[in-house]
């Protein structure tokens, strides 16, 4: 019956669960490295991390990035340096969250947040100055009302992240090379590539999916996605991550 | 003819021959919503993927939410259109869907104060020709469109459309005559009455031997130009097709008439071969309408079955099909049916000597085929 066989497939495949994960309702999980909206970092003290030395500026391929430095009032100082970002602005209908900025900046003052709904309904709006990418007094993002934050989207939004890579040099393992800041101090190092736990390739080294499929994170309609019959067969690893005790942020910020 | 006109033209007559005027329209317009809906959501599961599913439950809304979208947009005339065919051509395409779904016998009669008449908009006498002269008619408004659209594709899409209605509508005209043969009428309703009774074994789907019905399945894919047969819309060949310069309500008419068409074929095939209205009492009543929608949906997921199965014809093994397979079949069948009106020994005798011939036949064109072959080797030779 060769001209009838693929009648057999689209009539079983009809029966067959599908893969559509229904995106407003139920969200996957973000990668922990993930590439959203951009957050200004602040020292432990409160100060602002940049500089306002145009390094962003300079490397963004979208152009942008509007930075303009100003000297720091000695009076009222507002960066640990000489000079501080006066002016800084990102166009978020340019920007293509590649991260070259996160990886120019000399003091880890940009990062990125998990955050990419966010809109507006006009260009103007589109571009968000120093007072919305600062981070709170809490050391996290601001959440400003047209934005749309999940749980989960403000995690490991630092400069922590971004040194951090389970793949880097074995030698610099467990050494952390970042400041502290707001919030959350100097951060521990995540699991590097000599623990045996990181040899499972198909176990997510992102804590934040470890934590939204084990159910740690409160939140509307976040699905279990993906891996669970993969890691379903090792008995080590029910539930949250092995590493968590060194991964885990400390302090009370959850 | 309908019992409803046998008493005279009265004032109750009219009205309700005007009630069910508009009930039919709305039915049909009710049915194309759902339909658009149901085919989408349908190919949808057929493709691993769960299609429309946020206007209204379960997306029911989303066909009436691309409707209104459609009719709120702008429509383009392009430079180079004849304007007012350009501005018809939709509707040609669309009444002839309508018209053909009003000869469809739905139940059996009902009464409306005193006044007892059949749940079909009109019972003409001839109901199977007005079939097939609106089916007919249908192709101008899709080869009007491409012509007068001023533009080299819809051109194109316009100029298949009826290269493939003409060679379609004689296999289909054969099957349908096949029906006719046997029933012995040309009304609808005439035909659905006439395979009542014994509920499956007096279809016609199983009285003609199935032959027919499966040519006039395929002819009329072709003839509503549904996939697999959806060549003058063959969108990596022809843009869009025959609307490619159509948006707005152009458009949206287009989209309502090939889906209506769907959804006539389905009728009119369930009504010529499936008993139309036919089929068990339930619980005492007799429940036509109910069997009649059982039936449409049942070809409405044959259709969608088809289109997310089959992948599309190449214009040459269309034209194959319809002169080469379905008009000699068809031709063929209906001598054997004939036949069978005689004597079913002069039915098998037909049978067996149309077999013979047809084997003769193709034994001879496989001859005359690798003559020609052989001659053009010789040929290259020489040269």
């Amino acid at each position: 019956m060769g001209y009838l066989d693929g009648f057999k497939v689209t009539g079983r495949i009809i029966t067959e669960p599908k893969v559509t994960t229904e995106y407003p309702d139920e969200k996957r999980p973000k990668p922990e490295r993930f590439h959203g909206r951009h957050v200004l970092n602040r020292y432990e003290d409160g100060m602002e991390k940049c500089i306002g030395c145009e390094l962003c500026a300079g490397v963004c391929p979208a152009r942008c990035i509007y930075v303009r430095g100003a000297d720091n009032p000695p009076d009222a100082p507002v960066s640990p340096g000489e000079r501080y970002g006066f002016v800084y602005e990102i166009n978020f209908l340019r920007c293509i969250h590649c991260d070259m900025c996160v990886e120019a900046c000399p003091t880890e003052a940009i990062t990125e947040s998990k955050l990419f709904e966010f809109s507006f309904t006009n260009r103007e709006d589109s571009i968000y100055t120093r007072d919305e990418l600062l981070v709170g007094d809490d050391g996290k993002p601001q959440q400003l009302p047209w934005e749309d934050w999940r749980p989960g989207d403000d995690r490991n939004t630092s400069g922590w992240v971004r040194a951090t890579a389970p793949s880097g040099a074995a030698g610099y393992e467990g050494r952390p090379l970042w400041s502290g800041e707001l919030g959350y101090g100097v951060r521990p190092p995540q699991r590097g590539q000599s623990d045996p736990a990181s040899a499972d390739e198909t176990a997510p080294t992102d804590l934040s999916v470890w934590e939204m499929e084990a159910g740690e994170i409160e939140g509307a309609g976040i699905r279990r996605v993906g891996r669970s019959g993969a890691r379903g067969s090792g008995t080590d690893r029910s539930g949250p991550p092995p590493a968590s005790p060194e991964t885990r942020p400390e302090g009370s910020h959850d | 003819m309908d019992p409803l006109f046998s008493h005279g033209i009265t004032l109750a007559v009219v009205l309700i021959v005007l009630l069910k005027t508009v009930i039919t329209f709305a039915l049909v317009l009710v049915s194309v919503l759902f339909m658009v809906w149901y085919e989408r959501k349908v190919i949808s599961y057929m493709q691993n993927r769960v299609g429309p599913n946020r206007a209204g439950p379960y997306g029911l809304g989303q066909s009436l939410a691309d409707g209104i979208k459609l009719f709120f947009k702008e429509g383009f005339v392009p430079d180079q259109a004849d304007r007012p065919v350009y501005r018809i051509a939709p509707y040609l395409a669309m009444v002839p869907a309508f018209l053909a779904f009003s000869i469809v016998p739905i139940g059996g009669t009902v009464t409306i104060a005193h006044n007892v008449t059949r749940l079909q908009l009109v019972d003409p006498p001839w109901g199977i020709l007005f079939l097939l002269m609106v089916s007919s008619v249908a192709v101008y408004g899709v080869m009007l469109a491409g012509w007068s659209s001023g533009s080299k594709y819809p051109l194109l899409g316009g100029v298949r459309a009826s290269a493939q209605m003409v060679s379609y509508e004689a296999a289909m005209g054969l099957s349908t005559a096949a029906v006719v043969l046997v029933t012995g009428a040309l009304s609808t309703s005439a035909m659905v009455a006439s395979q009542h009774g014994s509920f499956l074994i007096r279809w016609n789907a199983i009285r003609l031997g199935f032959v027919p019905f499966v040519i006039f399945l395929i002819a009329s894919t072709a003839e509503i130009e549904r996939p697999p047969f959806d060549l003058l819309e063959a969108e990596q060949e022809l843009v869009g097709g025959f609307n490619t310069e159509y948006s707005s309500i152009g458009f949206a008419l287009f989209y309502l008439a090939s889906f209506m068409n769907t959804v006539t074929t389905s009728a009119i095939l369930v009504t010529l071969f499936f008993g139309g209205p036919d089929g068990p009492r339930i619980a005492g009543h007799s429940v036509g309408p109910f069997w009649f929608l059982v039936k449409i949906f049942f070809f409405l997921f044959g259709y969608v079955w088809l289109r997310a199965t089959l992948p599309r014809f190449r214009y040459d093994q269309l034209m194959d099909l319809g002169w080469k397979r379905l008009i000699p079949l068809s031709l063929g069948w209906l001598l054997v049916l004939a036949g069978m009106r005689v004597n079913w020994r002069y039915g098998f005798a037909v049978f067996g000597g149309g077999l013979v011939a047809a084997a003769l036949l193709y034994r001879a064109l496989a001859v005359g085929r690798r003559t020609a072959e052989v001659e053009t080797l010789r040929e290259g030779t020489r040269t």
